[in-house]
């Protein structure tokens, strides 16, 4: 197949002048992309990847002397769960919330018990709901982080600390400000997730 | 947007089975989470060798990290500081000829201080550093403040063991494994420190705050003494800290003590020594409930 444009004021088809080269470089690009599907290692995995990987957010380089960080794996669990429904189990906050609680500071257990509800009431709430949309999103989310916060805050005061629900009251307010962020970049990564890489075999 | 329709799976008795058990692994989980929360409410320490594992994996990724946490500091205090150099400079001149008078006064302090502990016949307890090392994390979503260093039970490490910098207090150790260690740092709410006030010894306690500041608690209470910047250290007195580690700097007064800043923020530190416990008591408490070594 050659490829044919239409010089302007000439007239009529005529073959395109550095052919072979750039026919070649055009075929390249089209090969890569029919006859690819995407990886099912990345498009299944990236979720979970992506919480544990937020999970290790304590080991940033992030100067942070207060509680003032959202608890960014959290909420990309939730992003997740209303981007894609069914795409992580319901069982998922389970296991997610454990390792969690490996690098978080809070008492073990608090992350796999708080991660599990928030799933379950998720669950619960897409069947109630017919419809869905940015700002009631927003709202369920706003809903579960606060509940998440709070909760948190009361199951790390029962072992050992003492510190007052107003203290989180800063962290809360840029959890709901940061969320339709971490939900754009869930998005993001669920393009990635299905950029196709791998060819297909018969 | 509708919600998905993959909820009603039909007739089909595997399908449906299939979301039934999704169901109860997620009930079960948050049992499970449960449970396991009363287990840590009972026994603070059950799950450290888990929180060990993890930390010794992790650890290379924040060693990275506190490089980055120190340089991308630096950054921002250079482009800072050229912003008033010429009168910083004037200002620092001054202090330097201050500080060389007070450097020779304090020299001959020094030596006298020596030959009456030499005729008293008092032994020097100042031992050296067991480890100095970097700070690898400090957690950051959670109301608990804990960090974790880069140096363990190889090294020499031991629970109970008094963290700082060079600037002032960090923390006490809580939790040591092979190549790394759990900190409590000052600003947790659980961590009580004994100090007293730099310049006459009033004797207090300080209690971490949630939001990254101390708070400091008079033992006499009566008229509030204490003026803003005055600078507590710690008393030695709890025998954990080493007395004469700086802590705060006070802030507001409050009707019982002060609101204070402090002077070596964990979080922001990216090198710290471990020192060796000030006074071993004569019976050590369980590592499991270490908290109430720290009262007097």
């Amino acid at each position: 197949m050659a490829i044919v444009r239409k010089p302007r004021g000439l007239g009529g088809r005529q073959p395109l002048v550095r052919l072979p080269r750039a026919q070649n470089v055009l075929n390249e690009r089209l090969r890569s992309r029919i006859n690819r599907a995407p990886s099912p290692l990345v498009s299944r995995g990236l979720p979970w990847l992506s919480v544990l990987l937020l999970s290790l957010v304590p080991f940033a380089p992030i100067v942070a002397s207060a509680p003032i960080m959202p608890p960014l794996a959290f909420m990309a669990l939730l992003a997740w769960r209303m981007l894609r429904p069914g795409m992580l189990p319901v069982w998922a906050g389970a296991p997610l919330g454990a390792f969690d609680d490996l690098y978080s500071g809070q008492p073990f257990g608090s992350a796999v018990l708080l991660w599990s509800a928030a799933m379950l009431v998720m669950e619960i709430v897409d069947v109630r709901l017919r419809w869905r949309g940015f700002l009631q999103d927003w709202a369920l989310a706003a809903a579960l982080i606060a509940g998440y916060l709070v909760l948190a805050t009361l199951l790390a005061n029962a072992t050992g600390g003492r510190t007052p629900l107003a203290a989180i009251l800063p962290q809360l307010a840029l959890s709901l400000v940061v969320h339709p962020l971490v939900t754009r970049g869930v998005a993001l990564l669920d393009r990635l997730r299905l950029v196709p890489v791998s060819r297909v075999r018969r | 947007m509708p919600p998905p329709s993959d909820r009603r799976p039909g007739f089909s008795r595997r399908a449906q089975f299939g979301i039934f058990s999704g169901y109860v692994a997620a009930v079960l989980g948050a049992l499970v989470g449960a449970i396991l929360i009363v287990i840590a409410i009972v026994d603070n320490g059950s799950f450290a060798f888990l929180r060990r594992g993890a930390d010794e994996v992790a650890a290379p990724v924040g060693a990275a990290g506190s490089v980055a946490r120190a340089g991308s500091r630096g950054f921002f205090q250079r482009i800072g500081d050229y912003f008033d150099a010429a009168d910083k400079n004037a200002a620092l001149r001054r202090e330097v000829e201050i500080a060389r008078v007070q450097q020779i006064r304090m020299r001959a302090l020094a030596t006298e201080n020596h030959r009456l502990k030499a005729l008293l016949g008092v032994t020097d307890s100042a031992s050296p550093p067991i480890a100095t090392t970097r700070m690898v994390a400090s957690t950051s979503a959670s109301t608990r403040r804990f960090a974790i260093i880069g140096a363990g039970s190889r090294q020499g490490v031991e629970v109970r063991m008094p963290v700082r910098t060079a600037l002032g207090l960090v923390g006490r150790v809580l939790e040591v494994g092979p190549n790394t260690s759990r900190v409590l740092l000052v600003t947790d709410s659980e961590n009580v420190v004994p100090i007293r006030r730099a310049r006459d010894g009033i004797a207090a306690f300080s209690e971490g705050q949630a939001d990254g500041r101390l708070r400091l608690r008079l033992i006499n209470v009566g008229v509030n003494p204490l003026k803003r910047g005055d600078v507590f250290v710690t008393s030695g007195s709890g025998g954990i800290y080493r007395p004469g580690i700086p802590v705060a700097q006070v802030q507001e007064l409050t009707p019982d003590g002060a609101i204070a800043r402090i002077l070596s923020d964990p979080a922001a530190s990216e090198f710290v020594i471990v020192d060796r416990v000030f006074q071993e008591l004569p019976e050590p408490p369980s590592p499991a409930a270490p908290a109430p070594a720290t009262a007097p």
